[in-house]
């Protein structure tokens, strides 16, 4: 009984998210009693697993087998099936990444269980845990619970601050699973990507960003006059980049750039999780939304509710006067 | 070759939400509904799709009365054929119960491709096809941008964070998950919504698929988020707005 934080690597290198998701484990076993455990997977992780030992865990799972150095979900479920069955954990936490995405669903499924995705907080009382995650894009939450166990969920980014190592060393077990090559059915190819970016909008100070409430992309100048009077960059959410109104390099969230200014201006933003992952580092947040309710509303420092066609304009003007 | 494409009905994107009474679902008296908006573009894969390689598209949907109209779209738009899982209003599946529904609707049909969205607008759990694919036993992809059928397999090109992307290839029958935004969608022509009129639509009660007709997954409390940040909210007419922020841009944030 405890529970187990499945950590991510890809060629060797962490997903950082792991470490949140450690955090989450720790606080969820203290409410439950149980001990906190982590599993690693994949092709010639030692050094890996060592280093997850030292970050408060009571054991490491190192599921070290060639067939598992390429990501295939067929592969990971039945490594993981098999880890799951011999250690019986009450609960199996995630981080809430594309990989997890690809085959967590498909491994609690092997256990006839739901998989309780995208979770943004862990709500405990007593020996009881609600899980809180999104609904409806982020305009709703919801408390959830789910009968029987072990229990399967992967958390969101940003949910938890990151575990830091503290010294010392768990024990690391080997545990060897029973793969064989004939057992995977996709064949992948090395990741890539594509051309070079020409615009980093990591690097910039102040970001104007818009998103589905500029309608249609005849519209984009009244966003653009204020990057303009500001001497931001333009960056979008996924919709505006998607309909190629202005290119995938200006794209900021999980699918697209990281930023973090000094000021962040969201116009007609609604704010789905997949936006905010890719900008709560902003020092400042600027909202203006029509609906009150937008989820943006929630990570801004200032926030507008009216009709962006209205007061973008007004905004510039005032700014040209100040800056004059 | 057999194409099943699984389309949800959702509240419309720009829906005020209200919570009802029980505070475990949502007022759905005034709602008004449409189509998954990942769905859509699952829908115009699928019909692609069948343009390259012949056969027919056929559409799935699981959800109340009200999904006939979401339904009647999808074959508006060149869907050959309709089921339609009935279940009763107000009812909230997870992922695996609904996915338990659409594999017993899809078995006997035996298709080679099924394809869904990357999430529904709604609960969002991400996960239905590929519950879906394990239940039936298919192999799958998520986060699909390129479809590139290759005789008895399929080379696709999957999304994966942070700009980075990987082609896979695997065998059919497949299950893919279609990323939204990766082709335009077209619309329903005044032919197509004619000829919509007449075609099959197979409705099975949720209840005659038996399995999965409950969740373990149980919605305890919704609500409105509370604001982490202590948020300003800033008032009046625009130009009073605009002049209050600028004093904020200025003084606080100390960017102007």
């Amino acid at each position: 009984m405890s529970v187990l934080v499945v950590l991510e690597q890809r060629g060797g290198k962490w997903n950082r998210m792991s470490f949140e998701v450690l955090a989450a484990g720790k606080k969820m076993a203290d409410a439950v009693g149980v001990a906190v455990e982590a599993a690693v997977t994949g092709g010639g992780i030692a050094a890996l697993a060592a280093e997850a030992a030292q970050y408060g865990v009571a054991k490491v799972y190192a599921i070290d087998n060639q067939l598992l150095s390429d990501y295939t979900p067929d592969a990971y479920t039945t490594a993981l099936e098999q880890l799951i069955k011999a250690k019986q954990p009450k609960y199996v936490l995630f981080p809430h990444t594309y990989q997890v995405r690809d085959f967590a669903p498909k491994l609690a499924t092997r256990f006839g269980r739901p998989l309780v995705s995208d979770v943004v907080d862990v709500k405990t009382e007593g020996s009881k845990a609600d899980f809180v995650r999104q609904l409806f894009q982020g305009k709703l939450n919801a408390d959830v619970n789910v009968a029987g166990e072990p229990q399967f969920a992967s958390l969101q980014a940003g949910a938890f601050r990151a575990e830091e190592p503290q010294g010392g060393s768990a024990p690391v077990e080997q545990f060897a699973v029973t793969l064989d090559a004939s057992q995977i059915r996709s064949k992948p190819e090395a990741p890539f990507r594509e051309a070079q970016r020409s615009v980093d909008l990591g690097a910039a100070d102040l970001i104007v960003s818009v998103g589905r409430g500029i309608k249609e992309k005849d519209n984009l100048p009244v966003v653009e006059a204020l990057a303009e009077a500001l001497g931001a960059e333009l960056a979008a959410s996924r919709p505006i980049c998607d309909n190629g109104w202005l290119p995938m390099e200006r794209q900021v969230g999980s699918s697209g750039q990281t930023v973090a200014p000094k000021v962040y201006f969201a116009v007609g933003i609604s704010g789905a999780i997949q936006h905010l992952v890719g900008m709560k580092g902003s020092k400042t947040v600027v909202a203006i939304n029509k609906d009150e309710n937008a989820p943006i509303f929630e990570t801004a420092d200032y926030g507008v509710v009216g009709d962006l066609f209205e007061v973008v304009p007004a905004l510039v003007e005032e700014i040209k006067k100040a800056k004059a | 070759m057999k194409i099943i494409v699984s389309v949800k009905q959702v509240p419309a994107r720009d829906s005020a939400l209200k919570v009802n009474s029980s505070g475990k679902w949502l007022d759905e008296s005034d709602l008004t509904y449409e189509m998954n908006e990942p769905d859509a573009y699952a829908l115009e894969e699928a019909l692609q799709l069948k343009e390259k390689l012949g056969g027919e598209v056929v559409v799935l949907c699981l959800g109340p009365q009200r999904a006939a109209p979401t339904i009647r779209e999808a074959l508006a738009k060149g869907a050959d054929r309709a089921i339609h899982v009935e279940m009763g209003e107000g009812v909230v599946l997870d992922a695996l119960a609904t996915a338990g529904l659409l594999a017993n609707a899809i078995a006997p049909e035996a298709p080679d491709f099924i394809l869904t969205g990357l999430q529904s607008d709604d609960l969002g759990y991400g996960q239905t096809g590929v519950v879906l694919a394990e239940l039936l036993g298919y192999a799958h992809a998520t986060i699909v941008m390129e479809v590139e059928p290759q005789g008895n397999a399929v080379r696709v090109k999957r999304e994966l964070e942070d700009g980075w992307f990987q082609n896979v290839t695997l065998p059919l029958p497949v299950l893919l998950t279609i990323q939204s935004g990766i082709k335009k969608l077209r619309y329903a022509t005044l032919m197509g919504i004619k000829k919509a009129k007449t075609k099959e639509v197979k409705t099975i009660s949720a209840a005659q698929l038996g399995a999965g007709a409950s969740s373990a997954t149980n919605l305890e409390h919704v609500y409105l988020p509370q604001r982490s940040k202590q948020s300003q909210i800033l008032t009046g007419d625009p130009k009073q707005v605009a002049k209050q922020l600028v004093e904020k841009l200025k003084f606080e944030a100390r960017v102007i």
